[in-house]
């Protein structure tokens, strides 16, 4: 099973010409007074798996969570630079975060259901944004479901608790969630993380149906996942992109040896 | 082999005293709950219920006391528990690190222990002096001060029980931070702040102190909250402290009713609180 | 870093997307203004009620602090009549009623919580630990009820007698109890502070020791320690900032109660000599036995000043105990 996925993997090829979707350049990120992200500058493409790997601490994270503005929820953290989404800067301060996140969802490491049913889960993000009928809203939710692969499990419980479910589950549901609002982008923290092997492998199944519609960016420190999982990936190290490249050239013929010590365990 | 007799000699002495210790606390509780019980259910009759507080040297009821009771308890809670939520919610969603929120959350730490009889006196000068009488009204809004700081102080600490990560999961999905509150953090923390509710009401159930000088009580039966209004705690103390017996079994019989209903509360909180915690 | 796949750097993706966006209404951004400044208000509220009850404090007992000055504090002359008021009395009255309920709460308190925290098997805890709660949850005019008909006659009759008759003959220490034995007074009265203030004491000692980390105490016991060894050479000193503050919680409790002090203490504005026996009175058996009936004017106004009295010296108590809380938080911190 793990072999035919790490096959598709490395066998989609990208079409021609893949279209930058989120644009960042000359991206700089501080806590307070840390510096955490140095000069980014890299093309997220649309319709493509883009992984950031690298050590712990390095700002992978912090880069992911700077493409929906989450930071923006902690004041004394600030970003400087352009994130360019369609041409907009999504650092200009008269932008809607509200719709940028309707644009841009989120995975985090651990499930976060919310306490409520788990069709009121999936159908939480939908009503902020839209107006629509009960009968839309039972399609939109089983859509959400079918297209992260739980709706066969949960279709008789709607009505129980998220938190009921099991952690792979609940973070099926997550992703639901995250879908459920139709964004453009998709950003998932270290999905898997918090998860046991079989629910990993069903994850990383679903990002390979879901990047079909979807541009995914997933920061994972497994690096043997970003392989599977991702068109392009990019090593971060100490707050910079020390190289970002497709997956394949990256995980096989590294331009930078700080690169190669990291792939090949040689790091620290 | 001397030091390690005198050592385990010093154990064997101190646990003795702790088993001691324990046993000196669920002693009293017993002596209450039984006395209680015994000189409450003696007092207790249908009367009790329906007839209204009596003249000295009579037989009556405490069903004026008991109703006005419920009345300014329902109010004060009412009252105290919106603004209680309300300001938690600031301290735990919005304020944490301002300097409001670290003042207020001092001022509340303040009114918490702060003496009750010392919220009647500020009522007192504050309504009962202007309104030139006491008031049910005044006793409710006495009562609802005293709800107001337990009910902010669950509610803050419920909230900080809810992870970060649900509050960015909710922000990822494009809500606003009220929508995520309402809707996400606040249902989260909802067993605890009923807990909190709870345990307030419980507290201003037996409250006399704070009605002595606002809600006053009142001989016959009165629903207007512009007058004063019979209540059980002050009923308790009058008659307690009289020389008549009749009116000392009713105090008894209403010493029941409200430690009942007090521990019935506390229960009832407790079990809620437990579910939550396991579930 | 733009990939050489790409060709040349693409900025800006075209609006058409891999699917039709759905259409959306952002969600509206003056609820959250409107929300925050509710809960803003709420809690500015709580603030204002707080500088309410200084104010109207300051204010209702002003024709007393003008008339009677700082000698009020030590004047023991209250004569209503007379329009005579010094709080020596009613603050003698809470500050020994409250020494005394600490003198009896902490040592049994401390018991309860060795008990529940290292004796206790495992499945009487928590019922052990709420039934002491339950002592908290108990109404005081309960207590004072209770303490009036049921404890103080008993008192008067068996234990004061044998206290007199023992502790009463030592040489100094037996001033404190001589004298007629009635039950009622501050010796009662402080007592039923006492089982009042304990289940505060007892829930927070037990509340500090649990946090005490296992491995500290299985380090004590590996080195052979007993049980009483390792309570007071290792919980103790670790926890001894919150064990300090949980007192001064029970000690802020027993200043201000009100209800179960009436009752017991005789209520009486005379006092002629030392006996814990005599009957006596406190700040809030004061107001509350006087306030309903006093005149306006200076006889109110020197019970609101008593009221003053009362709420700065728990203020001060509360103060304390959050510093020294603080403190224990901040050891934690630093030990992790």
């Amino acid at each position: 099973m793990a072999n035919v996925t790490l096959q598709a993997a490395s066998t989609v090829k990208p079409p021609l010409a893949p279209q930058a979707q989120l644009v960042i350049r000359n991206f700089n990120f501080y806590y307070g007074g840390f510096h955490a992200l140095k000069n980014i500058n890299m093309d997220i493409y649309k319709g493509r798996v883009t992984a950031f790997i690298g050590p712990s601490g390095c700002g992978k994270s912090t880069l992911l969570r700077t493409l929906n503005r989450m930071y923006s929820l902690y004041p004394e953290q600030r970003a400087e630079g352009e994130l360019l989404l369609d041409g907009k800067n999504l650092l200009d301060s008269d932008l809607d975060l509200n719709d940028l996140r309707a644009r841009i969802g989120m995975v985090f490491q651990k499930p976060t259901p919310f306490p409520m049913s788990i069709y009121d889960n999936i159908a939480f993000g939908v009503r902020l944004h839209e107006k629509m009928s009960r009968g839309q809203m039972d399609e939109r939710v089983e859509w959400a479901l079918q297209r992260a692969a739980l709706w066969n499990e949960v279709k008789d419980k709607l009505n129980q608790s998220g938190m009921s479910l099991s952690g792979g589950q609940q973070q099926r549901l997550c992703i639901a969630r995250g879908i459920a609002v139709k964004p453009e982008i998709l950003l998932l923290d270290e999905p898997t993380s918090a998860l046991d092997p079989i629910s990993t492998l069903r994850i990383e199944e679903l990002i390979h149906d879901l990047k079909k519609d979807f541009t995914i960016v997933i920061v994972t420190h497994n690096m043997q996942q970003a392989a599977r999982v991702s068109d392009y990936t990019a090593y971060m190290y100490l707050g910079e992109v020390v190289e970002f490249d497709l997956t394949d050239t990256l995980f096989i013929k590294p331009k930078k040896k700080e690169t190669e010590d990291y792939i090949t365990g040689r790091f620290g | 082999m001397e030091l390690h007799k005198k050592r385990k000699l010093i154990n064997n002495i101190a646990l003795a005293l702790s088993l001691a210790a324990m046993s000196f606390g669920l002693f009293w509780l017993a002596w209450i709950l039984i006395t209680i019980l015994q000189l409450g259910i003696a007092g207790l009759s249908v009367a009790v219920f329906t007839q209204m507080t009596p003249p000295p040297g009579s037989a009556g009821g405490l069903a004026n006391a008991i109703f006005g009771s419920f009345v300014m308890v329902g109010l004060a809670t009412l009252i105290g528990t919106p603004v209680g939520i309300l300001a938690g919610v600031y301290l735990a969603e919005y304020g944490r690190s301002t300097v409001l929120g670290h003042v207020t959350r001092f001022i509340n730490d303040i009114l918490l222990s702060a003496p009750s009889i010392v919220i009647g006196l500020f009522v007192y000068a504050a309504v009962v002096v202007p309104m030139g009488k006491f008031s049910g009204f005044a006793g409710v809004l006495a009562l609802a001060l005293l709800v107001m700081p337990v009910v902010i102080r669950t509610t803050e600490n419920m909230l900080r029980l809810v992870p970060d990560s649900l509050r960015e999961a909710a922000a990822a999905l494009g809500a606003p931070k009220w929508v995520m509150i309402l809707q996400v953090t606040v249902r989260a923390s909802q067993a605890g702040i009923i807990t909190g509710v709870l345990l307030a009401v419980a507290r201003i159930a037996g409250e006399t102190a704070p009605l002595m000088f606002t809600a006053l009580s009142n001989q016959f039966w009165s629903t207007a909250l512009t007058e004063p209004m019979a209540n059980l705690p002050m009923t308790i103390f009058r008659f307690a402290m009289s020389p008549f017996k009749d009116w000392q079994e009713l105090a008894w019989a209403g010493v029941l009713l409200i430690t009942m209903g007090v521990l019935i509360l506390n229960i009832a909180a407790r079990t809620l609180f437990k579910q939550k915690i396991t579930s | 870093m733009t990939l050489p796949e790409s060709g040349a750097a693409v900025a800006v993706a075209a609006g058409a997307g891999l699917k039709v966006s759905p259409v959306r209404r952002a969600p509206s951004q003056l609820g959250d203004v409107i929300f925050a400044n509710l809960t803003r208000g709420f809690a500015i509220l709580a603030l204002a009620s707080l500088a309410g009850i200084i104010v109207s404090l300051i204010y209702g007992a002003w024709p007393s602090i003008q008339k009677f000055g700082l000698p009020f504090l030590w004047s023991a002359d209250w004569n209503p009549p007379m329009a005579k008021f010094g709080a020596l009395i009613p603050i003698y009255g809470t500050l020994v009623t409250s020494i005394i309920a600490l003198v009896i709460a902490v040592p049994v308190s401390f018991g309860i919580a060795i008990f529940l925290t290292e004796l206790s098997p495992p499945w009487l805890r928590r019922p052990l630990g709420t039934a002491i709660e339950l002592l908290a949850a108990i109404p005081s005019i309960v207590y004072g009820m209770w303490g009036l008909l049921v404890f103080a006659p008993i008192f008067g009759k068996t234990i004061q007698p044998a206290l007199a008759a023992s502790l009463g003959q030592l040489p100094v220490i037996g001033q404190l109890f001589a004298g007629p034995t009635i039950g009622v007074g501050l010796l009662s009265a402080g007592i039923i502070l006492a089982i009042m203030i304990i289940p505060f004491i007892a829930s927070v000692m037990r509340d500090v020791f649990e946090i005490t980390p296992q491995m500290l105490k299985e380090s004590a016991y590996g080195v052979g320690a007993t049980t009483w060894e390792v309570v007071w050479n290792v919980v103790l000193p670790y926890t001894k900032a919150g064990v300090i503050g949980g007192i001064i919680l029970g000690l802020g409790r027993a200043l201000g109660e009100t209800m179960a002090v009436t009752f017991v203490i005789g209520n009486t504005n005379f006092l002629s000599n030392a006996s814990l026996f005599s009957p006596g009175n406190s700040i809030t058996s004061a107001l509350a036995n006087e306030f309903a009936e006093a005149e306006q004017g200076l006889h109110t106004a020197a019970l609101i000043e008593l009221g003053l009295i009362l709420f700065v010296i728990t203020f001060v108590v509360l103060a304390i105990s959050k510093v020294l809380l603080l403190r224990l938080e901040r050891q934690e911190g630093r030990k992790t």
